[in-house]
């Protein structure tokens, strides 16, 4: 196998690593893909909702053909206290124009994988790749146990931890603020109680995330998205939470269940898996030099991921992250140039797209996220002020602007509400 | 629906367990000096655990997550994934 030199070495079957596969093999390349899971998929785990748009422009209405769950015309965020919840519930046949759909990893990136196997790219599954092989400070291929395999190009498509290039002394250990933990189970129900319970029709699907209560004012959130014939629900919490909090991710995760907003959603449901990930949440401040000469790094292991509080997006930019990249390895062939120089083409793709000006614009947005009063304080602060709204127990009623005015000054006056309104806006 | 132990949670998943080659080797002497062990919080397979005031720790029932690689600032461990075809296998993911 060693004689054999690929156009470009793929490394994990995800999204970004299936994808780069995929458009290098449909260009005529000679690719070869390793996934250390059994299949492409096995070891893939998301919230999880996909952002259709970049998928869509590679392979068009793929919703058609692929093995998504469920297409969202839901969308909910609920500010959750211990004994309340507040929803903001928007429901839009807008969304249609351009969709996101609910997924299981298992079932999508296999078959994401078999469109790059279709295309002609070789896949090998099942193949730990223990490090990238240089020569001269170039990247010419990788070592999975005894073999050594060479390309022109390799592709990091190895996910959030990056092992890979850390052991090639390309970039450094992840910081703790800088990852979130995410937990997750797999609720089995009857398609047609999911539907009834979140006003769905046959293939449209709810997604709801949580502010609050569920991490304890930890930072972080709760998900929620309805599959066919699933649900799934879990929390995410910045790893860097954990070195002082008393609470664990394991136990917040069934406590979360056992919410009084949760509990009726899940009700007779079986847990049919529970799954873990990190998910790289810092943004423009963790991501490594993308290029060097003959290694691309694309999709988690970039760190595109966005986290606005209100959506969290990772798929849709690994997507185009390796569709860039290929642009750039197809480009590279030509000039038969794979110095860094020669493989520039993909930060420019990248520069010029919407993964790298969504993350410009919300560049801000780790840092406004540390804020503890967003976790802790503020959920509080809705549940007051909605929760009175609607109350009525005979005692004489305040007018709503003293009430509000009152209810603010509690939580730290409306100074500092404003203060970190305005931040919230201006990151966001 | 029922709380479930970390037990009960992990018995949902598929492991193929890579017998007597861990992948995540702990260095328990350096464990011991630290102070927020914050791994024990934050592995949601909930592998590490304190057990006369020592970490103990079990590779079977990883989830491949990486959060403890990152949240020990004492670089006690040495982390890598299991070997190809062993360790957790998502079914749905």
């Amino acid at each position: 196998m060693s004689e054999e030199r690929f156009d470009a070495i793929v490394v994990g079957a995800g999204p970004a690593g299936s994808v780069a596969a995929y458009c290098m093999a449909k260009a005529g390349l000679e690719v070869l893909l390793i996934e250390r899971g059994n299949t492409p998929g096995a070891k893939n785990m998301t919230g999880g909702r996909l952002y259709g748009h970049s998928l869509h422009k590679i392979i068009p209405n793929f919703w058609e053909e692929a093995p998504i769950e469920r297409k969202v015309l839901r969308e909910t965020v609920t500010f959750m206290t211990k004994e309340s919840e507040v929803s903001l519930d928007v429901k839009s046949e807008k969304w249609n124009d351009a969709p996101s759909f609910t997924v299981l990893r298992s079932e999508f990136d296999a078959w994401l994988a078999g469109k790059a196997e279709e295309a002609g790219a070789m896949v090998a599954a099942g193949v730990r790749v223990d490090e990238l092989i240089k020569e001269n400070g170039k990247v010419i291929g990788v070592r999975c146990d005894e073999d050594e395999m060479q390309a022109n190009v390799v592709i990091a498509a190895d996910g959030v931890n990056p092992l890979l290039a850390q052991r090639a002394g390309i970039r450094s250990e992840l910081l703790p603020k800088h990852v979130a933990t995410g937990a997750k189970e797999v609720i089995e129900l009857p398609k047609q109680v999911i539907e009834d319970r979140f006003n769905l029709t046959e293939d449209t699907g709810a997604a709801q995330l949580f502010v609050g209560e569920c991490t304890r004012g930890l930072q972080g959130g709760g998900f929620l998205y309805t599959n066919k014939n699933s649900i799934s629900l879990g929390l995410v919490i910045t790893a860097e939470e954990f070195a002082h909090s008393q609470y664990s991710i394991v136990d917040l995760m069934e406590e979360f269940k056992m919410h009084p907003a949760i509990r009726p959603l899940i009700e007779g449901g079986k847990v049919v898996e529970y799954s873990g990930h990190l998910v790289p949440e810092g943004g423009l401040g963790m991501m490594p030099p993308l290029v060097h000469d003959g290694l691309l790094i694309v999709g988690d292991a970039a760190g595109l991921v966005l986290n606005t509080g209100y959506m969290v997006r990772g798929m849709d930019l690994a997507i185009a992250s390796g569709e860039a990249a290929a642009k750039a390895v197809i480009a590279a062939k030509e000039a038969e140039d794979y110095s860094k120089q020669g493989l520039s083409l993909y930060q420019k793709e990248l520069d010029n797209s919407f993964v790298m000006q969504d993350l410009k614009t919300y560049s801000k947005a780790p840092a406004f996220m540390e804020n503890k009063r967003i976790f802790g304080l503020y959920p509080s602060l809705v549940e007051d002020m909605m929760v009175n709204l609607f109350k009525v127990d005979g005692v004489p009623a305040k007018p709503l602007l003293k009430e509000a005015v009152g209810t603010i000054k509690h939580y730290g006056g409306l100074m500092q509400l404003a203060r970190d309104a305005w931040k919230g806006v201006s990151s966001l | 629906m029922k709380y479930l132990s970390i037990e009960e949670r992990l018995g949902t998943t598929k492991f193929i367990v890579d017998e007597g080659m861990p992948h995540i080797i702990v260095d328990k002497t350096i464990c011991a000096t630290c102070q927020e062990k914050p791994c024990l919080r934050a592995c949601p397979a909930g592998l590490y655990q304190l057990q006369d005031n020592e970490i103990r720790f079990d590779y079977a029932g990883c989830l491949e997550c990486g959060t403890c690689r990152v949240v020990c600032l004492k670089k006690a461990l040495k982390w890598d994934y299991p070997r190809g075809t062993f360790g957790v296998e998502f079914r749905y993911g």
